[in-house]
């Protein structure tokens, strides 16, 4: 990583996450689905981190790691160089307000009964004890008018606003405690074209003035090119690129990321041009032995059924391929 | 004349005290390979217009004038029995959920010889052998074996390529798809839209592409209409639309796509929502977000003009400075 004199803000080390278990007293064995397999980043400062994959590949399930929705199997996480993973819930609340998540569906995390003030006080009500009545509603205002909400909405429920007003105070909602680090989950894919730019730029004027680390998921990649500084590309619960974004897009070298890259639908008139990969991507129940992409690459060899590879520097990206490694892409 | 001519549509839904017009005046032809994309927001009525043409309108929602001519007959004046010749035969449709198409409690072989004997006096044998190769024409691997899956088994793309196997099982004119890729990755999603560009070619039918996605458009189709609260703002040719699109809308939603060039950089977003169909504005629908609105555009409602096939449905349409972009430079 760059700049590792600093602690990085965020550092996710060999995290694993195991769903199910192997069944018990009474139970009958469930399958073990392995939605994380030895991933390891590190998000700086001032970063836009976007992690991307197709739907199963993981990346929900790394944001919930790290904001600590779901603990990891194995590995650890830190924060600014504490490691919040194992901390008991109390411990962990100074840490919370400083992470905050925005959801991808603003009509399920709204809560219907409340009213837009009262969601939005609520995160003050919980970690500023004693702040006034006069200084929680000058700060709901504040906030509001920043992601470009009425201030007067305050009133209201969530079934009175469309889609990309719900968004905008789930964003509010995320930066009433001036968190340093947020976590968006496909924050604009429920929207439609217009209102995403809206809440794009919304983002971007919060990062501006106040400073925000985002680790943002998306499976857009033209999202990613416009929104982000780093990216990590996921696949089957593994990061087979990790690059600045400008790199990567320019220059992608991990075989997947190249196929995903191709599939973008772009407006050139081109029509249709992409890699085709064959087969599809295998369960996480049942990971596929080495490299869990092989099945699909077209440069799949002996060593790559075998081994499993880690992300390595090759000069421009980090791959986690022995294709790569070895020269032969 | 063309295959499919839909002539002054117009869609309401009446509820109660308030009626809804969902569609207003709507005009498009389709010939015979030809291959058109429906575009616009949510609500901005492109399913309707597209469920309308084979009366799958939910009710209330009625087709209140104007005329569907296929083949020369007014598909809007059929009745049930009648309907249902054309309806997954000539004309068939994807839809957006395959999960939701796909009956979940039997095999793709029962959905696939039910929909051919519906349609056609043939044996089961033939039924079976018919969707087989339908099955391989979608280049779905070991088609013989699949036939006797349920769609749980299936991956999203698999099911989706079942699906596109049954729209094509009675050999049909027109296949109307709705968001067919909405709900599949953008790998998936690229082979999909490859496929459908080549059965289409391959078999001279016609297609009607409803999305709001506008890349996706572009790649597949060679007509284009961009709609808003019900009414066509802009249509022609799709490499000429977006390259050079004249109306407001259309320019808005094409700068508001994140671009290489625009990487951190503020996206150009259209100020205000889409109006809510019982409370439209006044005259052009689009004026309360539009940058070159003047005061006659609350008063005027705006009519398709303009040359070559290329109609806008501005007032200010020539006024308004060349459309400027990198897209479409290649």
């Amino acid at each position: 990583m760059t700049g590792s004199k600093n602690v990085p803000l965020v550092n996710i080390l060999n995290v694993e996450k195991t769903f199910g278990d192997g069944g018990g007293f009474l139970s009958t064995a469930q399958p073990i689905v392995n939605a994380l397999n030895n991933v390891s980043l590190s998000i700086e400062k001032g970063d836009s981190f976007c992690l991307v994959g197709e739907s199963g590949c993981g990346k929900s399930t790394l944001a919930r790691t790290v904001i600590g929705l779901h603990p990891p199997s194995k590995g650890e996480v830190h924060y600014q160089g504490t490691r919040i993973d194992s901390m008991s819930a109390k411990e962990r609340q100074p840490f919370k307000r400083k992470m905050q998540m925005i959801f991808q569906n603003p009509y399920a995390s709204l809560n219907p009964r409340m009213t837009v003030a009262q969601m939005l006080e609520e995160p003050l009500k919980i970690h500023e004890r004693g702040m006034s009545k006069a200084a929680i509603k000058e700060k709901v205002e504040e906030v509001m008018v920043s992601v470009g909400n009425d201030p007067a909405w305050r009133t209201r429920y969530p079934h009175e606003f469309s889609g990309g007003q719900r968004q905008r105070i789930s964003i509010a909602r995320a930066l009433m405690l001036d968190p340093e680090f947020v976590v968006a989950d496909e924050p604009i894919s429920a929207l439609d074209v217009s209102i995403q730019a809206q809440v794009l730029n919304v983002m971007m004027d919060a990062q501006e003035k106040r400073n925000l680390t985002y680790l943002f998921i998306t499976h857009d990649l033209s999202v990613v090119e416009h929104f982000g500084s780093k990216v990590a590309v996921m696949y089957l619960g593994t990061v087979c690129e990790l690059a600045d974004v400008k790199k990567l897009f320019d220059a992608p070298r991990h075989p997947y990321t190249q196929a995903l890259l191709s599939a973008i639908p772009k407006i050139d008139g081109k029509g249709v041009n992409h890699i085709k990969m064959s087969g599809e991507v295998p369960t996480a129940m049942d990971l596929p032995s080495g490299c869990v992409f092989h099945p699909r690459c077209p440069y799949a060899n002996e060593r790559c059924k075998k081994e499993i590879p880690i992300l390595l520097d090759n000069g421009n990206t980090k791959t986690s391929c022995f294709a790569v490694e070895e020269g032969r892409i | 004349m063309a295959l499919l001519e839909v002539k002054d549509l117009e869609v309401e839904f009446p509820l109660g005290r308030v009626t809804l017009q969902a569609i207003r005046k709507v005009s498009f032809s389709l010939e015979r390979g030809e291959r058109l994309g429906i575009v616009g927001e949510s609500g901005a009525g492109k399913s309707v217009a597209a469920f309308s043409i084979l009366n799958l309108l939910s009710r209330p929602g009625r087709i209140s004038g104007g005329e569907i001519l296929f083949d020369g007959d007014d598909l809007s004046k059929l009745d049930d029995v009648e309907m249902r010749h054309i309806r997954g035969n000539q004309i068939s449709m994807i839809f957006q959920d395959p999960m939701m198409t796909l009956n979940p409690v039997l095999t793709v072989a029962t959905q696939m010889i039910e929909c051919l004997k519906a349609h056609r006096k043939i044996s089961t044998k033939q039924a079976r052998d018919i969707s087989v190769s339908k099955l391989k024409e979608v280049m779905i691997p070991s088609p013989e074996e699949r036939m006797n899956s349920y769609p749980h088994e299936l991956s999203g793309g698999m099911r989706q390529r079942v699906v596109i196997a049954m729209a094509l099982l009675t050999d049909p004119e027109i296949i109307i798809a709705d968001e067919p890729t909405t709900a599949l990755d953008v790998t998936i999603q690229a082979e999909i839209m490859a496929l459908m560009l080549d059965l289409c070619k391959s078999n001279n039918v016609g297609l009607i592409l409803i999305t709001h996605d506008l890349a996706v458009v572009s790649q597949v189709t060679e007509k284009i209409m961009v709609m808003y609260a019900g009414r066509v703002v802009e249509e022609g040719a799709t490499h000429e639309v977006i390259t050079n699109p004249k109306h407001p809308y259309t320019r808005g939603l094409l700068k508001a796509l994140p671009q290489e060039n625009t990487a951190g950089s503020r996206l150009n977003q259209i100020r205000g929502t889409m109006p809510s169909l019982n409370a439209l504005p006044k005259g052009c629908a689009f004026n309360p977000r539009c940058d070159f609105a003047s005061s006659e555009c609350s008063i005027v409602v705006p009519k398709l003009e303009g040359d070559d096939g290329h109609h806008t449905a501005c007032i200010h349409r020539e006024e308004i400075p060349p459309f400027k972009s990198e897209l479409g430079k290649a």
